[in-house]
């Protein structure tokens, strides 16, 4: 890594102190220093990235592989609705889904959590009772995260009273893209701090930060800061999901574990709307992260139409011909 | 690390190709017995004999010459340019038509997986045809002089790892320029290229414009050495490229040869470290190996070596080497087993010298040639793994301290053929690249093929080029390209 003079070694940062992950505890300790390592990260070559999710996207998943990716595939889904049109009603409506995807068949598995904003939480906890599956609630003045600290912070301690237990917040694009990379990690660890036990989802809106090497730095500026979750995207900026966005940050919670020990879980979200667009997504976590990450704890899919496709493609397989929009249920 | 996300077999049927009890030559645009004796040629995943095909003796070479040489003078050479063009985009098309066909029996008879026969061999011998194609009709425009004329007849002997891209390779500018063709596909892999001549059958291709000979190494000889061959072009072993340029020495025919290599792929520790690991494996375990242009010597930067390797091994890992015909397969069959016995001698070598090989847990069918990836590390410049092609899945990894050293350790080969440079840095690729020895030099990838990039080497890696307007020249009399 290159060396730079660092003139805020010593200045002191008030605030909620940094969590120490060793072996990278020092790199947080001034703006420079936390500059020097992002930078430090190696590039990601483009052309080379789309390359290889290009192959890993012609493998031909079938039969039993294909059975088992969609049932794993329905219990990663973060089944979502994001709308200033959203009303209690729609809420317990997704809820039921949730709990229930396929009315018809009573061994298709359940979603992993139902993805609402803040306010809605409580609507979406008491409609999920004692299911286990997750309440995800968005926070941090979703999506633009254009707002004072305190207001992202209150918003976040909102969703939690109202009984989310996962919290999905956005970063400060505008001070990542601006090089204050301090600032965008410290107010992850705030934010960290106010979800108490709920679990954070770090939003790092890949389709603004656009270079693959900005998605890199993300990746790690929120593993570092305490993220459980780093995610692509809000939904709501083109474009969102994508796979070698995916790749790159597989490759970041990939090489995190292996430096320091703690799993970090991935979740694309957004644009991803058919069985296919799902099933290169298991693929890319079995051969880039690896099979510790086929699992609902560790890794998701954002979404709201990818259910029923997943779910017609299901009821094609055990009936062997194609239904409709119709043997589905809508939201 | 086993995974519950276990990929189910998904076998590409082969109820596509129909493989005939036995093959005749291809002569005058029919096919005819040879008078050889004839062989078989095996799958080599499963040792099973997929037919028997004819061997050209010198009688049957000189029919075939014959041929070519009638179809030039009196059809092909004074056809109307734009014409033999519309012939070259017809065979392009068909072999785009054809092109799963070509697939399955390329996988069959060479062992190379189904995703690489579909994805790269056959759409890139169809690219072939068709940029050649375009270059029918305005060689006078190709800045080779003011009116390049075609050779004649042309020799031609191609080797058994890309079977029918190496046809493309040869015939297309061939063709484009005017030129009628012998081609002696390699012993090992004769089938695509006995399909190919239904193709030009198929497009109504003049008979003799195109000869297709199978045999082995003396029929080879025989093509080579025909009196009335006027230009031969060969793809092969650097061994049998010296033998035939001893051959033609002092004869009036002209000769482009594409031998072997021992290619450097340089690693710099501002690389892109995955992707380069990609290219690493890419450039050493496509087509397994059997590549005259594999980056089969891995030069990383010292101080990024330990990350390099630890990556490359878990990348390694994950390479799914079984039935050439399942699309998810990495890395098939070794193609005979001469070659397998080959890198086996070579890695036991490797091991003699106090290189550390490394090999990933798989396990290999029990019928078959097959060799698992391999890495040797601890490699010194003077092994034999980092002088000889291995021609497999073998990686020998340098290291290197300065961008001088890694120039002059990529240099140190009798070779010349391709190398690869890994960086960030634009401006050392551009240093890096100048100084390189090699006839290709790839920068943040490896092992890319395009029609319109000349394709050659230094040194004992031959001498000619093939691609691009540069290839044009080695098929046309008195051009110079500039």
């Amino acid at each position: 890594m290159t060396h730079v003079l660092d003139p805020d070694a010593l200045s002191d940062r008030a605030a909620t102190p940094a969590p120490q992950v060793p072996p990278f505890d020092d790199v947080t300790r001034s703006d420079a220093a936390f500059r020097a390592f992002l930078h430090g990260l190696p590039g990601v070559d483009q052309v080379g990235a789309e390359a290889r999710v290009a192959v890993l996207g012609t493998r031909s998943i079938k039969t039993t592989a294909k059975a088992w990716a969609i049932d794993t595939a329905i219990s990663m889904v973060d089944l979502t609705t994001l709308e200033g049109s959203d009303t209690p009603g729609k809420v317990r409506s997704l809820a039921a889904k949730a709990r229930r995807p396929d009315p018809g068949d009573p061994t298709c598995p359940q979603v992993a959590a139902v993805c609402v904003y803040g306010d809605l939480a409580g609507i979406a906890r008491e409609a999920l009772g004692n299911s286990g599956i997750h309440v995800a609630a968005v926070a941090t003045a979703f999506p633009s995260g254009r707002a004072a600290r305190e207001i992202k912070l209150a918003d976040v301690k909102d969703a939690v009273a109202n009984g989310a237990d996962e919290i999905d917040m956005v970063i400060d694009r505008g001070a990542f893209l601006a090089g204050r990379y301090l600032d965008v990690h410290d107010e992850i660890v705030a934010v960290k701090e106010a979800s108490g036990p709920a679990h954070l989802k770090v939003i790092l809106e890949t389709g603004e930060l656009v270079t693959l090497d900005n998605v890199r730095r993300a990746s790690w500026l929120a593993m570092l800061a305490g993220g459980d979750f780093i995610k692509t995207s809000t939904g709501k900026i083109q474009p969102a999901a994508t796979l070698p966005v995916c790749l790159v940050m597989l490759e970041a919670v990939r090489d995190f574990r292996n430096a320091t020990g703690r799993q970090v879980g991935v979740k694309p979200a957004g644009g991803i709307k058919t069985t296919k667009d799902a099933m290169k997504h298991l693929v890319l976590v079995n051969e880039t992260a690896g099979p510790d990450w086929l699992s609902p704890d560790w890794f998701r899919f954002g979404a709201s139409s990818l259910l029923n496709d997943l779910l017609l493609q299901r009821q094609k397989l055990r009936t062997g011909h194609y239904s409709g929009p119709d043997y589905v249920t809508v939201d | 690390m086993s995974s519950p996300f276990q990929y189910a077999p998904a076998p590409e049927s082969r109820s596509i190709v129909d493989i005939a009890p036995s093959y005749g030559l291809f002569i005058d645009g029919e096919f005819v017995d040879g008078t050889g004796e004839a062989f078989k040629t095996v799958n080599p995943a499963t040792e099973e004999v997929l037919t028997e095909v004819s061997a050209g003796s010198e009688a049957d070479v000189d029919r075939a010459v014959a041929a070519a040489r009638r179809a030039f003078t009196r059809v092909w050479g004074p056809m109307r340019p734009a014409d033999r063009g519309k012939y070259l985009f017809r065979i392009a098309r068909l072999l785009q038509e054809r092109s799963r066909e070509f697939a399955v029996l390329e996988s069959l008879d060479n062992g190379k997986p189904i995703r690489e026969s579909r994805d790269v061999d056959i759409p890139l011998a169809a690219a072939h045809f068709f940029y050649h194609a375009g270059w029918a009709d305005k060689l006078d425009h190709a800045g080779l002089g003011p009116n390049p004329r075609p050779l004649g007849v042309a020799g031609q002997v191609i080797p058994w790892n890309f079977p029918l891209l190496m046809l493309a390779w040869k015939i297309a500018p061939a063709l484009a320029t005017g030129n009628t063709v012998v081609l002696k596909p390699a012993e090992t892999t004769p089938l695509t290229a006995l399909l190919f001549a239904e193709i030009c059958q198929q497009a109504d291709l003049p008979p003799g414009v195109v000869n297709i000979v199978t045999g082995a190494g003396e029929t080879g000889k025989a093509v080579v050495e025909h009196p009335d061959v006027d230009k031969v072009a060969f793809t092969g072993s650097t061994e049998v490229g010296k033998a035939i340029a001893r051959a033609v020495a002092g004869t009036r025919k002209s000769l482009t040869l594409e031998l072997g290599g021992k290619a450097a792929n340089i690693v710099f520790d501002d690389a892109p470290i995955d992707q380069a690991v990609e290219g690493i494996v890419q450039g050493i375990f496509f087509n397994q190996g059997h590549v005259c242009c594999a980056g089969s010597r891995l030069l990383v930067q010292e101080n990024v070596h330990d990350e390099v390797i630890a990556s490359l091994q878990r990348r390694i890992s994950t390479l799914r080497v079984g039935d050439p015909l399942d699309k998810n397969t990495d890395l098939g069959a070794i193609n005979s087993a001469e070659q397998l016995a080959r890198i086996r001698e070579l890695s036991d070598i490797g091991d003699a010298e106090g290189a550390q090989r490394w090999q990933p847990d798989c396990v290999l069918p029990d019928r078959g040639f097959w060799f698992p990836p391999t890495v040797f590390t601890e490699v010194s410049p003077a092994h034999r793994i980092a002088r000889d092609e291995v021609f497999g899945p073998v990686l020998s990894v340098l290291t290197f301290r300065t961008p001088d050293e890694a120039v002059a350790k990529a240099n140190n080969t009798t070779y010349g053929l391709s190398a690869g440079i890994w960086t960030e840095k634009g401006s050392r690729i551009l240093k890096i690249a100048d100084q390189l020895r090699a006839g290709v030099v790839w920068a943040n990838t490896f092992n890319k093929f395009d029609p319109t990039s000349p394709f050659g080497g230094y040194k004992q890696s031959g001498y000619g080029r093939e691609g691009g307007r540069h290839g044009l020249t080695g098929n046309l009399k008195g051009a110079t390209s500039s």
